[in-house]
């Protein structure tokens, strides 16, 4: 039933190992089917209640999970004829970044999105979805051909991070992330962005910069990562949990925070359940966003962009709190 | 070479204060006289961390800067708790540097003319970008665009996007990000300083974003922080890596220009470019 279950669904693991033996007892009575039945509802109620209340941290493995729905598996489930373009047309094709044309329900995108990897092979090639400058700069050559094409743009986040490398360095990784943010702003073109699965830092603000941003329920989005921010602030990597609940990193703070407009909702026991069902979740909202944005004029759409992260930040001006 | 002497009579006990290790050269060198020569080192040319204060005495005519939003103050919007609260934090830094947060922003002159300038101290909180700095960076690029003056902002900010306030503060990046894009589209003139340290969130957004970007000789300059680098790659780092020259070298600053001369060069890029009509 699940052979890949994270710690914190031990129970449930051990759960439906019992329900498993029971299934293929071929010298099952009937009371033992009665058993089961109970057990199976015992299963579900079981998954449910505990991912009702996950922790942060879990969260954080949820979004880690290694068959959690990547950028790949939503190309395949929920756009049609995808052309994927290649490079930076300076330096090198940075396949932590996957760029492409597709359809969405017969409406045209320029899609964008991080690709962690699926083998080991794959990851490394992909750098375990850590873009280098050239990722960034890649995104932003394609970005800038949906503006001028009249395409709107769909990013999906999914990285731990930028590359922390000394190639990364060379090649300018935070002038690369700048570029972007600074591009993104004023791009003329509808953006909608959606954080998959592991938002980490600079690495995927430099392509979560739009008109719309969402989450799934389980992604989490956050200035550093838990075990980073565990490092400095507790002098321990170990204290990651603790860091993450600090964050406020989940879909939930994030919504409260009023740093992203939906919490999409995932399948019991996360995306990687029922790819096809979040698949069809993400596709239904960004059909609903595109519907909203469509409308707007150009400058309208950049007004409402500026404004989305002008408002954003909590501060003090004399005794009074201020709301932007 | 009045530094040399000094060393060679040094005893091995020396009294506290009077002497401080270069951070370039690993020397001990003669505080008095690092002083003196603008907080540089005075055997390799290393540009000490300087407070914010003493930048706005060094870049702006005296007496010139105005300061605004002086009365802007963090807040604890997460409720921020590692081994000290996110407040208490602050109380300290507050006390330490006497500043309230970690950017001052506001008009000035250079050489005569009025400019719209920030400057980030990275004694307080390592300069780290909050939503207090995010919003007085915004509000100065909005205002030089308003009031039709050139910006320029002297980042020294190792710590990037504060982690206290979490994707808050993350989104400043991007706001601050937009604010100048605005700007530049409007035709104002941005010029970027880049000082020891600067790094992360604050390198990954409006610092990165200047029409000329300047950095002061061998600062720390890039994204990711050299020990995590490190960590990461298991093998030692290259010489010099991540310092101005090798941003030069790189292709990735305009240049690099000494603390000494600093504001004569800002004079002329300003001649230059935005010329006083």
């Amino acid at each position: 039933m699940i052979n890949d279950g994270l710690p914190f669904e031990k129970p449930i693991l051990d759960l439906a190992r019992k329900i498993e033996e029971l299934e293929n007892n071929p010298s099952a009575k009937e009371k033992d089917l009665e058993t089961l039945g109970q057990l199976r509802k015992m299963y579900d109620d079981l998954r449910r209640e505990i991912y009702a209340k996950l922790t942060p941290w879990e969260r954080v493995l949820v979004a880690r999970h290694p068959q959690r729905p990547q950028t790949s598996d939503y190309l395949a489930l929920m756009v049609d004829d995808f052309v994927e373009l290649h490079g930076d047309r300076a330096f090198r094709d940075d396949v932590a970044i996957i760029t492409g044309l597709g359809k969405i329900d017969g409406k045209r995108f320029l899609i964008v999105g991080h690709q962690k990897g699926k083998t080991t092979r794959e990851r490394l090639s992909r750098s375990f979805g850590c873009p280098y400058p050239e990722g960034y700069r890649k995104a932003l050559v394609k970005m800038k051909l949906a503006e001028k094409c009249g395409l709107p743009i769909l990013t999906l986040i999914d990285t731990p991070g930028a590359h922390p490398g000394i190639g990364a360095e060379e090649r300018g990784q935070a002038q690369a992330i700048a570029a972007n943010l600074y591009e993104l702003a004023r791009l003329k073109t509808p953006i909608i962005c959606i954080i998959i699965g592991e938002g980490g830092s600079g690495g995927a603000l430099g392509i979560a910069v739009g008109d719309k941003l969402s989450i799934l329920e389980n992604a989490y989005y956050s200035v550093i990562s838990p075990e980073g921010c565990a490092a400095i602030l507790w002098k321990n990597a170990e204290n990651a949990p603790q860091a993450a609940a600090a964050l406020h990193l989940t879909a939930k703070d994030l919504l409260e925070l009023e740093i992203v407009d939906e919490v999409l909702q995932e399948p019991l026991g996360g995306a990687h359940r029922d790819p096809e069902k979040t698949a069809q979740t993400v596709k239904e909202a960004i059909l609903r966003y595109l519907g909203e944005l469509q409308p707007l004029s150009t400058q309208e759409l950049l007004e409402r962009r500026y404004k989305k992260y002008r408002h954003l930040g909590r501060f003090l001006e004399g005794a009074r709190e201020v709301t932007l | 070479m009045a530094l040399r002497r000094f060393r060679f009579r040094r005893k091995k006990e020396m009294p506290d204060g009077l002497w401080m290790k270069c951070q370039g050269c690993n020397q001990l060198v003669f505080k008095k006289i690092v002083e003196e020569h603008l907080s540089v080192c005075p055997e390799c040319n290393f540009h000490f961390t300087i407070p914010a204060q003493k930048r706005i005495e060094l870049l702006l005519d005296a007496g010139t800067f105005q300061e605004r939003y002086a009365d802007m103050t963090s807040i604890d919007p997460l409720g921020f708790k590692d081994r000290i609260t996110y407040a208490e934090r602050l109380s300290a830094e507050q006390e330490k540097t006497g500043l309230k947060e970690a950017a001052l922003v506001g008009t000035g002159k250079i050489e005569g003319r009025q400019i719209m300038f920030g400057v980030t101290d990275f004694n307080f909180l390592a300069g780290s970008l909050g939503s207090v700095m995010g919003e007085k960076i915004t509000r100065i690029v909005e205002e030089a665009q308003e009031e039709g003056l050139s910006l320029v902002i002297v980042s020294g900010s190792g710590g990037g996007a504060r982690m206290q306030e979490g994707a808050l503060s993350l989104t400043q990046m991007a706001k601050t990000s937009a604010a100048i894009a605005r700007f530049h589209d409007a035709g104002g003139l941005y010029i970027s300083i880049l000082t020891n340290p600067c790094m992360a969130g604050v390198m990954a957004s409006f610092a990165s974003l200047g029409d000329v970007v300047i950095a002061e000789p061998k600062a720390l300059i890039g994204f990711t922080g050299p020990r995590v680098i490190r960590q990461t790659i298991q093998a030692e780092l290259p010489e010099g890596f991540q310092r101005s020259e090798f941003l030069l070298e790189h292709g990735l600053i305009d240049m690099i220009v000494n603390r000494k001369t600093l504001k004569k060069e800002v004079a002329r890029l300003l001649n230059y470019l935005a010329p006083a009509s």
